[in-house]
């Protein structure tokens, strides 16, 4: 069984090491061993990313993003985790690296922001010793270097009065201030890839703009990957130039993050955007939940693990969803990948999940297609439930 | 900071001014006379022992003899027993009735030796128990920290006056491993002589109190090497040894500072089978030996001693808290 990754038109697959984009990960497969079973985090996951660009994975909690985003940095206890396939960061193979030398890209070549600030800062240590920390841990500079680049990081955050904030302690600061800090201790060795493992999920919403918006500057400014790990799909439209959906440990869509969130193929998708309530949406717009619980990773489902949520099982001949696994392929739609059986799954979205969830965004569809008709802009507006916070343009 | 230290001594006096009612009208109250032991059993005719009573000064209203005593600590108080008188200046915690000397001179006296042991005690115990409490927390699971628990437990579960009564007849009396213990004064007899005669008491103290802090300090360990930050500092590319020793113990020894404080307390009021056990003159067995010969003076002196340890150690883990934990200010 080989997994087929989606790769951006512009990059042509199958290249040499020297021209491949700066994180590559191949059939990653995370297990851990535990006194009730082999829990199955992770299962052949692929995808690329390149410098400059975001990846948004999606899914719900325990549908294996944080594990397989630990992976990269090696967080995982090599004592009590297996992990096979391959993660290339900048061309270096890191699972099976030594501790010693994965060390070194930790925290130096990739860098991690996690999702709550207040218990990720040490609370017995002011913000200044903990960001110098982090830098004099991979530069050898004097205290008082750090110290002035601890200073300049949480000026370049947008921390005031830096000079004596930089003395404070976690409790001392607020919680978006917090999550400056800690990004200002990621980004304090000029990370090329950064991973955000759901930044905002412990903030106030106006905070949660500020940070994404923050993030998005400093990617410019410094060039880095970006993997942002969220279960926010407003987050991804803000952020992600892809996104990777993930359903119990496999990738389950991906694709560009425009054209998943307008055309989504695979059920589990079409149920996260209906659980996204929207503000500007119609009162008559439903929000409608995934029924269920997500699947056992100890003992997950025969077949394509969704298929005990999955409402549309029966549109699909014989037992298959029962018995098969879907590949993650090319479906009615090029340019992105999807992992189920459903043969016009493109169709049954707009006909079906689309006027349950965003009735006027139908008819906006409708209107736009009827004066396509009439001789207007062939390529039509495109439906987008959760409106307003999906796929603005990047900045 | 200064108006709840203030406070807090406040609130320590007040304690100690009950520790010491309480003790006093034990006394007077309980089953026995004090003044029956100071009068031969084959020879006392009540006549004897009420001039005993009264030479004891016990004839008078408890509550005027109470008052006496405060008196004393305060302002200190002269005795004076037929032609001789007992110079006894503040704080004065009475005469002993059967020694006749001026007690807080007498227990300053025995301090020392309780003092070494609590010294040298604590070193082992905080040395052994809390680094192997983090060595069996970095390995937990293996069989290295299953022993570790296993001996912890072992150990605890042998009565402590059993451990030290062993550990004197066998490595001293019979097989001579260590030299014959007892106190020597480090100042007087050298810095040799005292190591020798305090080292087995050392040894079993530190070792037998050191149990509970290596499953003290390993349950603590274990929590917060699963905190967040301690996960942070892994992600900044720290060493191992330093997420261990910077991050995750400087969290985990907070819980084991109280527990210190407390155990160092009880230690100065005077381990009194380590010093029975190990015949070393200390506070403990002052105050064993006093209450064998009923001598009120000692006996309420030792107590009031030993809770104004506990209540001092419980002020300064309060202060020492406030100075580890940033978050914490004291108001």
């Amino acid at each position: 069984m080989t997994e087929t990754s989606y790769r951006p038109a512009e990059q042509p697959a199958g290249t040499g090491s020297s021209s491949e984009p700066y994180l590559v990960v191949e059939d990653l497969t995370v297990r851990f061993p535990t006194a009730d079973g082999l829990v199955q985090a992770v299962t052949g996951m692929s995808y690329t990313l390149e410098q400059g660009k975001t990846l948004g994975i999606v899914g719900e909690s325990g549908s294996g993003k944080s594990v397989s985003s630990m992976a990269i940095m090696g967080l995982h206890d090599y004592k009590r985790t297996r992990m096979s396939g391959s993660i290339r960061i900048g061309g270096r193979e890191v699972i099976g690296l030594s501790s010693e030398k994965m060390r070194s890209i930790r925290g130096g070549d990739v860098a991690m922001i996690f999702q709550d600030p207040l218990t990720s800062l040490h609370p017995f240590y002011s913000i200044g010793s903990q960001i110098s920390e982090a830098y004099l841990a991979h530069n050898s500079v004097s205290k008082s270097q750090a110290r002035a680049k601890a200073i300049e990081m949480l000026d370049r955050v947008g921390i005031p009065q830096p000079k004596s904030r930089v003395d404070d302690f976690p409790h001392q600061f607020s919680g978006g201030m917090r999550q400056r800090a800690m990004i200002a201790m990621a980004l304090v060795n000029d990370p090329k890839l950064l991973i955000a493992d759901e930044p905002t999920t412990a903030l106030d919403v106006t905070v949660q703009a500020q940070i994404l918006d923050l993030l998005q500057e400093l990617q410019r400014d410094f060039n880095s990957a970006i993997i942002i790990i969220t279960h926010d799909l407003g987050v991804v439209a803000e952020m992600a130039d892809e996104v990777l959906v993930m359903y119990g440990g496999r990738a389950v869509e991906h694709g560009p993050t425009r054209e998943l969130l307008t055309h989504p193929e695979m059920p589990y998708t079409w149920g996260l955007l209906s659980s996204v309530p929207d503000v500007s949406a119609d009162t008559d717009a439903r929000l409608i939940p995934i029924p269920g619980n997500p699947p056992s990773l100890l003992d997950p489902p025969s077949g394509c693990p969704f298929h005990p949520r999955c409402p549309h099982v029966d549109k699909v001949p014989g037992d298959l969803c029962r018995t098969e696994l879907p590949e993650l392929v090319v479906g009615n739609r090029p340019g992105h990948t999807k992992r189920c059986h459903l043969a016009n799954a493109d169709a049954i979205y707009e006909a079906e999940v689309l006027p349950e969830i965003a009735p006027d965004l139908v008819e906006l569809t409708i209107a736009d297609s009827n004066a396509a008709a009439d001789g207007g802009d062939p390529t039509g507006h495109d439906a987008t439930p959760g409106a307003g916070s999906v796929a603005p343009e990047k900045r | 900071m200064f108006g709840y230290i203030v406070r807090r001594v406040i609130s320590g006096l007040l304690v100690l001014l009950v520790v010491s009612m309480a003790v006093f009208a034990l006394f007077f109250y309980g089953p026995a006379n004090p003044a029956l032991a100071y009068c031969p059993e084959t020879r006392c005719t009540p006549t004897r022992l009420a001039n005993i009573t009264q030479q004891l000064g016990l004839d008078r209203p408890v509550a005027q003899q109470y008052g006496e005593y405060m008196k004393g600590i305060v302002a200190g108080n002269d005795f004076k027993a037929g032609a001789i008188t007992i110079p006894c200046p503040a704080p004065c915690l009475g005469v002993s009735f059967k020694l006749r000397v001026n007690v807080t001179d007498y227990l300053m006296g025995k301090f020392p030796a309780t003092l070494s042991i609590a010294l040298g005690s604590a070193v082992i115990f905080l040395l052994v128990g809390v680094s192997s409490g983090i060595f069996a927390a970095r390995r937990r699971g293996t069989l290295a920290d299953k022993g570790i628990v296993g001996v912890s437990l072992v150990i605890n579960a042998v009565p402590y006056y059993l451990l030290a009564l062993l550990a004197y007849l066998l490595l001293i009396s019979k097989w001579g491993i260590f030299p014959e213990s007892g106190y020597h004064p480090l100042l007087t007899e050298g810095p040799i002589a005292w190591f020798k005669g305090l080292i087995l008491a050392w040894l079993v103290v530190g070792i037998s109190s050191s149990t509970q802090y290596a499953r003290f300090s390993r349950g603590s360990m274990i929590e917060s090497m699963n905190e967040d930050y301690v996960r942070t500092a892994r992600a900044k590319g720290l060493s191992e040894r330093r997420i261990t020793l910077k991050h995750a113990l400087r969290a985990a020894i907070v819980p084991v500072v109280t527990i210190f404080g407390l155990e160092f307390a009880y230690l100065l009021a005077g381990t009194i089978f380590t010093e029975r056990i190990f015949d070393i003159q200390g506070i403990g067995l002052t105050g064993l030996q006093a209450i064998g010969t009923k001598d009120l003076p000692i006996i309420s002196a030792t107590v009031l001693i030993a809770a104004a340890f506990v209540v001092v150690a419980n002020l300064f883990v309060d202060i020492i808290y406030s100075v580890i934990d940033p978050r914490v200010r004291l108001s």
